[in-house]
């Protein structure tokens, strides 16, 4: 991975991918109906937690120097980042479920408690 | 790990982004859809972690690491779990806000490394303000939402210059950043890009916050990305990349669907409050708006506990036309059936209606509630089938050509002010054609102006409208009774 800390072409190829990746991610949804904005909203919003790698990145480096400010600071990031997702995911199943009546009803039960 | 298995991987993960997110815009495959992107979640975790340690036994045994994201991951189920489908626009949003917050988190570690390269200093601090001000302005948002603070846009003297000097600042840490003046850097951009969310999301009000809790979100994924740009870790920057333009381009998708200018909203053109001089007469909310917040937030509270304050009011000099009559059928739901928890007793008076020979459609606002598609979910939830439910564009012509229509604690969607009554915040949104309907049925908690915050004049009309005021469950309940 050395060459993603190179100072020219690591820039160029971060910058790069971040490019192609927002043009593939505008193509895609792009037929999306409104009745699935909310669920896909939320669904966004649980992988906008991915920045959790980040948090898991730099835990790691913490760890290893035993810096533990650093430490605490990252874990609690993590931690932050998890709940985005785990809740996010949950959040957007629990809407999305209630379109997929088929198959679903008996989970839908389950859930009422 | 080789760095070449690793990158075919990351890219593996981020298709399956892709190919989850675009399963997820699709109403058969959506569920499958977001299992993919948890499972792509669970194994970008597991494949950053083996990569980031060379060492394998540290990477498995690292109990910091594993136990903050099983306490992170706990918690937010737990939480999920707990919340009912009206809170969610404000869920998302507050867990949009936490995202930001990891986010923020991430960029100022790596800004505060002394190692760091210019490039990787300068993303730190970009991503740390990007993420500061999608916390901020996500907290606020989520505060406006459910309430606790008044929802109307927030506008003080020189707001604009305030606004334009705190960006300034956050530039200028960036800049600093990029000198290699990290403490100056960190304090600078974390100050005005804080302060900087929460002006924003003050003056967004009204029928905007959707549309601004979108924007968020596509901020919270683009944090994500720069964050990843600055710890050099494309997984990162690809999905925060995808998330970023999607989020983006649903946030323009609402907006046309409110025939709304994005840059309008951004800059707070929305209500045009500080011109009052001109027509005092149509905005009397405008001037006692703290008051009506209170009672709006009594009508949350009090609108399922208490049935008997059922009134009904009948404004139709000859004899009220009976619903039973109706052969075709328009049903306009809007937040108070949210906040009545309505829907089923909506589909009960659907299937009556149905029973009876009738034709029962549903219109659905774009921005209907308090999010987009939020109608849909809740209508979802008591089992109308979403073949019924229409678009606003599919049916708008179809509202002069039905018996009757029924409006369901719905206001600003169908508020023919937002046609002639220029400087308010719904003015040219496009909305439900309901006064070209024959029979309007209106059940909703009170006569007082919606979310927006402007009167409607529909009420105002003399024959053709029924109102029966109060909890729309009891109001269904009386037509229900009728037919």
């Amino acid at each position: 991975m050395e060459i993603l800390t190179h100072p020219v072409w690591g820039p160029v190829i971060l910058i790069g991918v971040f490019v192609v990746a927002s043009v593939l991610g505008y193509i895609i949804i792009r037929k999306v109906p409104s009745l699935l904005h909310t669920p896909l909203m939320s669904g966004m919003n649980a992988l906008s937690g991915v920045t959790v790698l980040g948090a898991l990145i730099a835990g790691v480096a913490a760890y290893k120097t035993q810096s533990v400010v650093v430490l605490i600071i990252a874990l609690v990031a993590a931690a932050l980042a998890m709940v985005n997702v785990a809740g996010g995911f949950f959040v957007t199943h629990k809407m999305l479920r209630m379109f997929d009546k088929k198959g679903g009803n008996d989970k839908k039960e389950e859930e009422k408690e | 790990m080789t760095p070449i298995v690793y990158y075919i991987l990351s890219a593996v993960l981020s298709a399956l982004v892709l190919a989850g997110l675009a399963m997820e815009s699709r109403v058969k495959l959506a569920v499958k859809g977001n299992l993919i992107c948890v499972g792509v979640m669970g194994l970008a975790i597991i494949l950053t972690l083996f990569s980031a340690d060379t060492d394998l036994k540290t990477a498995l045994l690292n109990p910091f690491l594993w136990g903050s994201i099983a306490v992170g991951g706990v918690a937010g189920v737990l939480w999920a779990r707990k919340v009912k489908m009206i809170e969610m626009p404000q869920t998302v949003a507050l867990l949009n806000g936490i995202g930001g917050l990891a986010s923020a988190l991430v960029g100022g570690l790596e800004l505060a490394k002394a190692e760091s390269s210019v490039f990787g200093a300068v993303t730190a601090a970009l991503a740390l303000v990007i993420g500061a001000v999608t916390f901020s302005g996500s907290l606020i948002a989520a505060l406006k939402l459910s309430r606790k603070i008044d929802s109307r846009p927030k506008k003080f003297k020189g707001q604009g210059a305030v606004s334009a000097l705190l960006l300034a600042a956050a530039l200028a840490g960036i800049v600093l950043a990029g000198f290699g003046l990290r403490i100056p850097a960190l304090l600078l951009t974390v100050v005005s890009a804080t302060v900087f969310g929460v002006i924003f999301a003050l003056r967004v009000g009204g029928a905007d916050m959707p549309v601004a809790i979108s924007l968020l979100n596509s901020f919270s994924g683009v944090a994500g990305a720069i964050a990843g740009m600055a710890i050099a870790n494309v997984l990162l920057v690809a999905v925060g990349g995808i998330v970023g333009s999607s989020g983006l381009l649903l946030t323009q998708i609402m907006c046309r669907a409110m025939n709304r200018n994005l840059m309008d909203i951004l800059l707070g053109k929305t209500v045009k409050v500080d011109k009052p001089a001109e027509k005092p007469a149509e905005e009397p909310a405008a001037e006692t708006p703290s008051k009506t917040v209170e009672e709006e937030k009594a009508e949350a509270e009090a609108a399922p506990e208490k049935p008997e304050e059922t009134a009904e009011e009948t404004q139709a000099e000859e004899a009220p036309y009976a619903l039973k009559d109706a052969k075709d059928v328009i049903i306009v739901p809007g937040y108070g059936m949210a906040l009545s928890q309505a829907q089923q007793k909506v589909k009960e008076l659907a299937d009556k209606l149905e029973a009876n020979g009738a034709k029962v459609r549903y219109a659905i606002h774009p921005v209907a509630g308090r999010m987009p598609g939020h109608m849909n979910v809740l209508l979802a939830e008591a089992d109308v089938d979403y073949d019924v439910l229409f678009q606003l564009d599919e049916i708008n012509d179809d509202f002069a050509k039905c018996d009757a229509v029924v409006v369901i604690g719905a206001s600003d969607v169908m508020n023919p002010a937002a046609r002639e009554a220029e400087g308010t915040p719904i003015y040219g949104m496009p909305i439900l054609n309901v006064d070209a309907a024959p029979h309007v049925f209106v059940c909703n908690y009170d006569l007082k102006p919606g979310y927006a915050g402007v009167e409607n004049p529909l009420y105002k009309r003399t024959n053709g409208i029924r109102l029966l005021l109060g909890d729309a469950k009891e109001s269904l309940q009386t037509l229900i009774d009728e037919l």
